[in-house]
């Protein structure tokens, strides 16, 4: 895998230059007599532990931005300023936050299963920071380029269910433990149309590598699988506990749900973890739909952030304005539409694809107009689904009775009905 | 209807009021940006930005603050109730009518002028604000235009007992009656945000004379004080 | 499989139970089994203390019993001691307390309404844009009155003095804003799928049983009762307005909610009646403040923006009441809670406890 490995990845090349002080020339350290031959995985581990470091320190310092541009944001929703008080226009807020809760007591609750409880937010972080390993920020951009990348990220998320529940379970909490149960229960229910959302891009990509993908995206796959995007953003937003999907952490209802009893750096991680996490998703939506890195004029990884922060910007507005949905309504949602949608999804991106695709080699080979074609049938199919499902709601939902009467003169044999 | 229809009006709506100004009063002090400063200055901000470097890479910074005064309205009922000694006859009826009697007045008769209506020595006169809810009606009772509402709100302190008003403090405030409960100056356009108020003017009836001097020779009103 | 109930206290302090308010819930998973209601926490002995203050110092009492609708409590309390003195208020005192009390409905029913948008989770957006508006009504209050929340601006046999001439002009600017700004509340959440699937057909209280509970107000009207102190039982100048009772059919949390909005628009059609009519005049009938009422009893309600707010009270000829007794709404109307969450869910338990629009400052008084 190393040769392949250095071709393709700029940083690693760039690290390698510092290291040995002199032009990557296509040779691995000890062909140029830098290591004792055989010791080629030193130079490897070097250089992908520098790219974690930087990693991990970007999903941290990104997390920060998150909490700041989001309660900035949130503040301009609501016609607010939000945090201004802190360094400039208030940017130094999450790092005194930071401090605050670095400088807080760690409570750990009596009865509390101490072991797990503190092993709960650790867990929680790391497959949050594991993701962003597979996910190429720009061209050449990336830790490593997994052959399974998809997977890789759909088995990874999927950790942070043990850890919610871990958490909410083991500090002898009720709230929290409310949480930890409906956290459990939504994360489960939400993977499948979101793992299912991503069978369309493997149809029409053939590779599960990230990189591939985005190779793949002559068009944007946001135009042509519109109904997997907004089944994708919709599971997205559910795993990430956001609104509308907060219920975990419903703070009207329960609290702060399975993070009740956290304080101090404990909680700051669970915090860091979630927001870093949406960072991460918005990075994975950027890489599956929106093209990745790729972008005239401006290079990769900006253009890779300003598609993240899209995403974010997307999330912190739906937050500033929906309510939340209650747990079986979250449920119903995921199973009796999210779910149907997805397969429906699967479905109509094979069957134009099958029908509008050209064999070529064995392999079925679209072109930019099958592509937007496959697109706008998508498209269609989603909206005939909605306007379908908009049926069964309003037939469904209270029959039509609920209307408000205005009552101008104040009739007294009315009252007779009601007693 | 198709599905998710309203959800999306509603996110409109938030966008429009994204785009909205802001509508927070900050408060002691806020930020400004150098458009603010130069626009104080009186100059273009290109001019400033030449003219004061350091001024201006602060304020793009966002570090540049300047206080804000909150105005009220002139009926604002604030603390450090504004007294006259000059008007008060010690008759302690906001004492009285407190609903919660936190007005401790202490008296002695002058002995002087007393048989000519004179009032009384007004030797203590305590206000416990920590327990004050403001309503009023103190202001309300006294029937001298002694007593009026003040127009302060800044008064956080450590102890209770340091939110008792003494008399000294409320012979030395400075006098910014508010105008709550007193039409006369309302009718005056007086702003207690602006401008301070005599003993003389904020009376309902224009007093020529003092209730606690003696009448001197030559006051045109000194028929009126005997009458009283 | 064995299984558990478990007990959880909502409260006493608790993001969502509308100050120190407790409820002891027992859970079968995430539906209620069994709810009992604490409350208590915020008794101050209103009515005891009222037995030691003389009828003027009263008012400033009845400020802090709804503390989001002071208006409609001082009115409440000077109507009681007006029917008992048999004191007449001037024509301008009692359209001036009418356009006070209407702009404390809406702005508690702007409360009302952003808090419950806020316990379903809406992050206070819709919370925030009624609390603009409900700005604007304070600031005229401060106008009014000297005071944003506290008010004290009743007065026995009419209202403390006249309202200032620039308090017109922004009550102008206030009414020609309101319907444009409803508009926009209404379009960000009358069709929002989530706010119905939240609220309709949700903590259904019927008819029968809002009024066996005697249940009043917005509450009791959603259920399909005409019941409005304002048309049944006319008080101060009433009967000279135009406006409709907004009555509901469900008497779900969701008519609860639309009556509500429904309500803001009628009291603005109220409000700008009364700047029609509204003539120069005195506003106080008496600058008393102190009263001697002969021996009896009265009792004075309105219609206040969480239902009927009753005062009783009983003079024994001295200076302050004997007895006064208060009929607050909001703990009648939380009387039938149990009623409506034994068997909904957590989520609903609270949105149906924002839909009732308590105050504990009226609840334990």
């Amino acid at each position: 895998m190393s040769g392949s490995f250095l071709e393709s990845n700029v940083i690693f090349q760039e690290i390698y230059c510092v290291l040995a002080g002199s032009k990557y020339a296509g040779e691995s350290c000890s062909a140029q007599g830098l290591l004792p031959v055989g010791y080629d995985w030193i130079g490897f581990f070097i250089a992908g532990f520098a790219i974690m470091f930087i990693l991990a320190n970007a999903f941290m310092l990104g997390a920060a931005v998150f909490v700041y541009s989001e309660r900035r944001l949130l503040g301009k929703f609501q016609l607010r300023t939000g945090p201004n008080r802190v360094g400039p226009f208030g940017l130094l807020q999450p790092i005194a936050d930071i401090l605050k809760l670095l400088m807080k007591e760690d409570i750990v609750p009596n009865g509390a299963d101490k072991p797990v409880h503190t092993l709960a937010p650790i867990v929680m972080l790391a497959p949050a920071i594991l993701v962003t390993a597979v996910i190429p920020f720009g061209s050449g951009y990336f830790l490593t380029d997994l052959n399974v990348g998809l997977l890789y990220i759909v088995a990874v998320s999927g950790m942070i269910t043990i850890a919610i529940f871990m958490a909410g379970w083991s500090c002898n909490n009720r709230y929290a433990l409310f949480g930890s149960m409906r956290g459990v229960a939504q994360l489960i229910s939400y993977e499948l149309p979101m793992v299912f959302s991503m069978v369309g891009i493997l149809i029409l990509t053939g590779s599960l590598s990230l990189i591939d993908v985005v190779n793949a995206q002559d068009i944007p796959f946001i135009l042509v699988q519109p109904m997997a995007f907004v089944i994708f953003l919709i599971g997205t937003s559910a795993e990430l506990n956001r609104t509308p999907f907060d219920i975990v952490e419903a703070e009207s209802e329960i609290i702060a749900g399975y993070h009740t009893e956290y304080s101090g750096i404990k909680f700051a991680l669970f915090q860091a973890a979630e927001m870093g996490s949406i960072l991460v998703s918005g990075a994975v939506v950027a890489t599956l739909f929106l093209k990745g890195w790729e972008g005239p004029f401006l290079p990769g990884p900006i253009w890779f952030l300003i598609k993240v922060y899209g995403f974010v910007f997307l999330m912190i507005w739906v937050r500033a304005t929906l309510p939340r949905l209650r747990v079986d309504q979250v449920m119903g949602f995921a199973w009796k539409f999210l779910l149907p949608l997805s397969l429906v999804n699967i479905f109509v991106t094979g069957a134009s694809v099958f029908i509008l695709g050209d064999m070529e080699n064995g392999v079925r080979v679209l072109d930019s107009v099958d592509l937007l074609l496959v697109g706008a049938i998508n498209l269609l199919s989603l909206i005939a689904c909605l306007v379908l499902a908009g049926f069964f709601m309003k037939t469904k939902a209270s029959g039509g009775r609920s209307r408000e009467i205005l009552v101008s003169e104040f009739d007294p044999a009315g009252r007779e009905v009601l007693t | 209807m198709t599905y998710g229809l309203g959800l999306f009006k509603g996110m409109l709506v938030t966008l429009r009021n994204f785009f909205r100004p802001v509508v927070t009063v900050q408060y002691p002090d806020r930020r400004v940006g150098i458009f603010y400063l130069a626009k104080k200055a009186n100059i273009s901000v290109i001019r400033f930005l030449l003219e004061s470097p350091r001024e201006s890479v602060k304020s793009l910074l966002g570090l540049v603050r300047v206080p804000v005064y909150v105005e009220q309205n002139p009926r604002f009922r604030g603390e450090e109730f504004t007294w006259y000694e000059d008007r008060c006859t010690g008759c302690a009826s906001c004492a009285k009518y407190c609903p919660l009697g936190i007005i401790r007045i202490e008296t002695h008769e002058s002995g002087e002028y007393l048989q000519e209506g004179q009032s009384y020595f007004v030797d203590t006169f305590d206000i416990d604000i920590g327990r004050c809810m403001f309503c009023g009606i103190c202001v309300e009772a006294c029937p001298y235009d002694a007593l009026f509402m003040g127009t302060g709100f800044e008064r956080g302190r450590y102890q209770r007992s340091e939110l008792v008003i003494p008399i000294e403090e409320l012979k030395a405030a400075s006098k910014r009656p508010s105008t709550w409960f007193r039409p006369q100056l309302e009718s005056q356009k007086f702003d207690p945000w602006k401008s301070e108020a005599d003993w003389e003017t904020v009376g309902r009836e224009a007093y020529k004379w003092h209730p606690k001097r003696p009448a001197q020779s030559g006051n045109p009103n000194q028929e009126d004080q005997v009458k009283e | 499989m064995k299984t558990e109930a478990i007990t959880v206290n909502i409260g006493p302090q608790h993001p969502s139970t509308h100050g120190v308010f407790r409820l002891r819930v027992t859970f079968d998973g995430e539906v209620i089994q069994d709810v009992e209601a604490v409350f208590g926490y915020l008794h101050r002995g209103s009515e005891k203390l009222a037995e030691e203050r003389t009828y003027t110092q009263v008012i400033t009492l009845t400020d802090r019993l709804d503390y989001v609708a002071s208006m409609t409590n001082n009115q409440a309390y000077v109507l009681a001691c007006e029917n008992l003195m048999d004191i007449e208020v001037p024509e301008r005192g009692q359209y001036l307390r009418m356009i006070a009390a209407e702009l404390q409905r809406i702005a508690s029913h702007f409360v009302a309404t952003g808090f419950l948008l806020q316990d379903l989770g809406a992050m206070a957006t819709p919370l925030m844009y009624g609390f603009r508006e409900r700005e604007r009504i304070l600031d005229m209050f401060e106008m009014l009155c000297g005071a944003r929340i506290t008010n004290t601006y009743m007065r026995i046999g009419g209202v403390f003095q006249d309202a200032p001439e620039e308090f017109w002009g922004s009550l102008r600017s206030f009414l020609d804003g309101m319907p444009g700004f409803l508009d926009e509340f209404d379009s960000l959440l009358r069709g929002n799928e989530i706010l119905l699937a939240r609220t309709k057909d949700i903590g259904v209280l019927e008819a029968s049983e809002a009024i066996n509970c005697s249940v009043t107000g917005p509450v009791l009207r959603s259920t399909g009762v005409a019941w409005d102190l304002r048309k049944v039982d006319p008080y101060e100048l009433y009967p000279r307005i135009k406006f409709d009772i907004p009555i509901g059919t469900n008497g779900d949390n969701y008519d609860r909610f639309v009556i509500r909005l429904a309500e803001i628009r009628q009291s603005i059609s109220i409000i700008d009646q009364c700047y029609e009519q509204i003539e120069a005049g005195p506003v106080r009938s008496t600058n008393e403040l102190l009263f001697y009422p002969k021996t009896g009893d009265a009792y004075g309600k309105v219609e206040a923006p969480k239902g009927e707010l009753g005062f009783y009270l009983v003079s024994d000829g001295g200076i302050a009441p004997y007895r006064c007794k208060i009929r607050s709404p909001s703990l009648i109307n939380l009387t039938m809670i149990k009623d409506l969450l034994i068997g909904s869910k957590l989520s609903d338990m609270i949105v149906t406890l924002g839909s009732i629009d308590i105050n504990m400052g009226e609840v334990d008084r």
